[in-house]
């Protein structure tokens, strides 16, 4: 039961990294704009808001939470909004190509984050290592008084605000895809954009604002990875990259769809961590007992396919079904040249 | 596009030029390049403060300064290109392999099996072994994507992108089973005592195996794309697949034989990486080469001459800034992150060879 408990939490919080990663993704998808960036937005978030609240830190001997927060927040927002900026300015104004723009960002990106995540201690002269314990505690705290509710506040209540903040933004992005002046006029470009030029909408202005703001919303993604998942350090592997990719599955295996994320992260998450906790059992079924043998370090690795798996049967599946409502948007991918037509 | 004053030019317009002189196209590709070496040499300058001029000596020494450097660099360069000569028909074709990486990884995994399992085999027929291994593994890679693209239209952008995370893993799983020594977590150089499956020094030059290797496949696709049935083919489907489907050519065959193919060179890669270089396998022996020479062969278009150029550039970068950061005490991304900055200047500099921009005339009297 325990270790159920455990992986419940850390497949939510796990989950909350790319669903925020997704939900950015779809935003952006929606208007056509298919960003590889992904994972390098996601590390631009990570490394910004680090190195905003390092400084921030380091500054005062009293630092604020709740300032600290704000900063953290306010860093990743920019930072990936930036990435998204130049991916847009390339492909939409330059006409550069989608897939190899996107794949340049995560490049930088990658190079960017892991470059001052690394040398970031010695450019400050040698502080030490890099924590911002202060911040990262007011990501992880928790309601005390829920939280105590037994095993229902285990698994509901034990993680920082950013785990709710992930499912309302990503119900709140749905309505406005489906509900909202300006998500039906997005998605009509994702599909069609001349028509939708034709129809009086700022075609290149609603691709710009879709690809930046979705862009910040996934380095949200990246920032609570660092805040939450590594405790507010940096490491210099490539989990977020790999965290940014799984995201790009996530929108695939949520059909385009931003509350689908929601569970989808959370089954990633399961899928993801399940290794973990997997133990040796026994299945009985009546007329036969299946033997689950236990994982070793190899086997563990075969395990962590599992997602991507997932979402190719997913993606076969729905390009097999050909139903409209599982397509991708018609346009993405596609660059929009008015003269062109 | 502001809709203010109708009737009236745009300040800025934008139209598609015909065409424009190889010459003119490559000057504002070195102006790009320019350009982006003087940001990159700013960026640097920023932090660590070190004197622009002397950036580039320190890169030119860490790429060249010595003839075991030189050979590194080349080395590099080729495995670069030849992940990029792989990619060029499945692009040209317009078929998004994003799955180099993955393609790769098997190759060498085909290869390291080999080395480790079958070392007492003959050395030619152990090479014969390897090659057809790695080809194979690539090629199936490739395969599953392109079957689903041509029956189910199946988006292999996103098909091909997850298959390099199941290559990943599957990498992983194989470092786990070979490792050595034990709770390493590393494979290690394998048969490092016999040398078997190791590339031989031809000319007592270690790499020229390589360069030999990547030579053949540069001109054998150079040809392949521009001379042969098949290549026009594959041209004839990426301008249009109805045009295609009118001509008779069947566009599902020349989309699986096109990936095979494409499999296959970066099944090659992944051999030369490991039999011709690391002699060792782990999940970065591709080392993000496979999302690097998507760009490469993009932006050469698919000309293997001018991928060589690119590629040559790029690892000139990494090897440079490595060198720099090495210098420094800071750390190896230093080169991803110039990487990106140049991509991206070449990336924008294409615009303005496919576009012209035109300024509203002042008195509008030949804005017209």
């Amino acid at each position: 039961m325990d270790s159920l408990i455990s992986l419940i939490q850390a497949a939510i919080i796990f989950g909350t990294v790319i669903m925020f990663g997704a939900v950015g993704e779809i935003i952006a998808e929606k208007s056509g704009s298919l960003n590889l960036g992904v994972p390098g937005v996601m590390y631009l978030g990570g490394i910004a808001s680090l190195i905003g609240v390092f400084f921030y830190e380091n500054s005062t001997d009293n630092p604020n939470q709740i300032i600290c927060v704000i900063i953290a927040l306010v860093c990743a927002f920019l930072a990936a909004a930036l990435g998204g900026l130049i991916f847009s300015f390339l492909t939409i104004t330059l006409r550069a190509n989608q897939n190899v723009t996107g794949l340049t960002l995560t490049i930088f990106g990658s190079g960017v984050a892991n470059f001052f995540g690394g040398s970031l201690n010695k450019l400050a002269g040698g502080v030490g290592q890099i924590s911002v314990a202060t911040t990262s505690s007011a990501f992880r705290a928790s309601i005390p008084a829920l939280y105590n509710l037994g095993f229902i506040g285990k698994i509901l209540f034990s993680y920082g605000f950013m785990v709710y903040a992930a499912i309302i933004l990503a119900i709140f992005a749905q309505r406005f895809l489906t509900k909202s002046r300006a998500g039906l006029n997005l998605r009509a470009i994702g599909e069609n954009p001349g028509s939708a030029d034709a129809a009086g909408i700022n075609v290149t202005l609603y691709k710009y604002l879709a690809t930046c703001i979705g862009s910040g919303i996934s380095g949200l993604g990246g920032m609570y990875y660092v805040m939450d998942y590594t405790k507010g350090t940096w490491a210099n592997d490539a989990t977020i990259e790999s965290l940014g990719w799984l995201a790009v599955a996530l929108v695939i295996f949520a059909i385009w769809k931003p509350r689908n994320t929601i569970w989808g992260a959370y089954l990633f998450g399961i899928l993801y961590w399940v290794y973990a906790f997997w133990r040796e059992t026994n299945v009985d079924l009546g007329f036969i007992t299946l033997h689950l043998p236990a994982l070793t370090r190899r086997t563990q690795e075969l395990f962590k396919m599992i997602p991507y798996i997932v979402t190719i049967i997913v993606l076969v599946i729905t390009s097999h079904r050909k139903k409209k409502e599982y397509q991708p948007p018609e346009a993405l991918g596609l660059p929009y040249f008015r003269e062109e037509r | 596009m502001s809709n203010k004053v109708l009737n009236q030019e745009p300040l800025l317009r934008i139209t598609k030029r015909d065409g424009m002189p190889k010459l003119r196209a490559w000057g504002i590709r070195g102006i790009a390049v320019i350009l982006s070496l003087i940001v990159s040499a700013a960026v640097i300058f920023l932090i660590v403060k070190m004197n622009p001029l002397k950036v580039y000596a320190t890169m030119v020494s860490g790429a060249f300064g010595s003839s075991r450097k030189s050979w590194i660099t080349v080395r590099d360069t080729m495995m670069l290109l030849c992940v990029g000569i792989a990619l060029a028909p499945a692009f040209k074709m317009k078929f998004w392999n994003i799955g180099a990486e993955g393609q790769i990884l098997v190759g060498g995994v085909a290869t390291a099996a080999c080395m480790i399992y079958l070392q007492s085999l003959p050395t030619w027929l152990l090479f014969v072994v390897i090659i057809l291994a790695s080809i194979a593994a690539g090629a199936l890679w490739a395969l599953l994507p392109a079957l689903f693209k041509a029956k189910y239209n199946t988006n292999e952008t996103l098909f091909t992108l997850m298959m390099n995370y199941v290559a990943i893993q599957l990498t992983s799983y194989f470092v786990a089973l070979w490792e050595n020594p034990y709770g390493s977590n590393t494979v290690g150089i394998i048969n490092k005592a016999t040398n078997r499956g190791w590339f031989p020094s031809i000319f007592g030059k270690q790499y020229l195996l390589n360069v030999i290797i990547v030579a053949v496949l540069a001109v054998g696709m150079y040809i392949y794309l521009k001379k042969s049935k098949h290549g026009y083919e594959i041209t004839v489907v990426g301008d249009s697949e109805n045009t295609a489907r009118y001509a008779g050519i069947s566009v599902k065959k020349v989309i699986i034989r096109t990936m095979l193919i494409s499999g296959a060179i970066c099944g090659i890669s992944g051999f030369l990486a490991v039999s011709g270089a690391s002699h060792t396998i782990s999940a970065s022996t591709a080392g993000g080469r496979g999302f690097t020479a998507i760009i490469v062969a993009w932006l050469a278009k698919f000309n293997t001459i001018t991928m060589f150029v690119i590629s040559l550039l790029l690892v000139f970068l990494e090897k440079g800034a490595n060198a720099i950061a090495s210098m420094y005490h800071l750390n190896d991304y230093a080169s991803k992150m110039i990487t990106g900055i140049i991509l991206f200047f070449i990336l924008g500099s294409e615009f303005f060879i496919n576009y012209k921009l035109i300024v509203r005339a002042k008195e509008n009297k030949e804005g017209k």
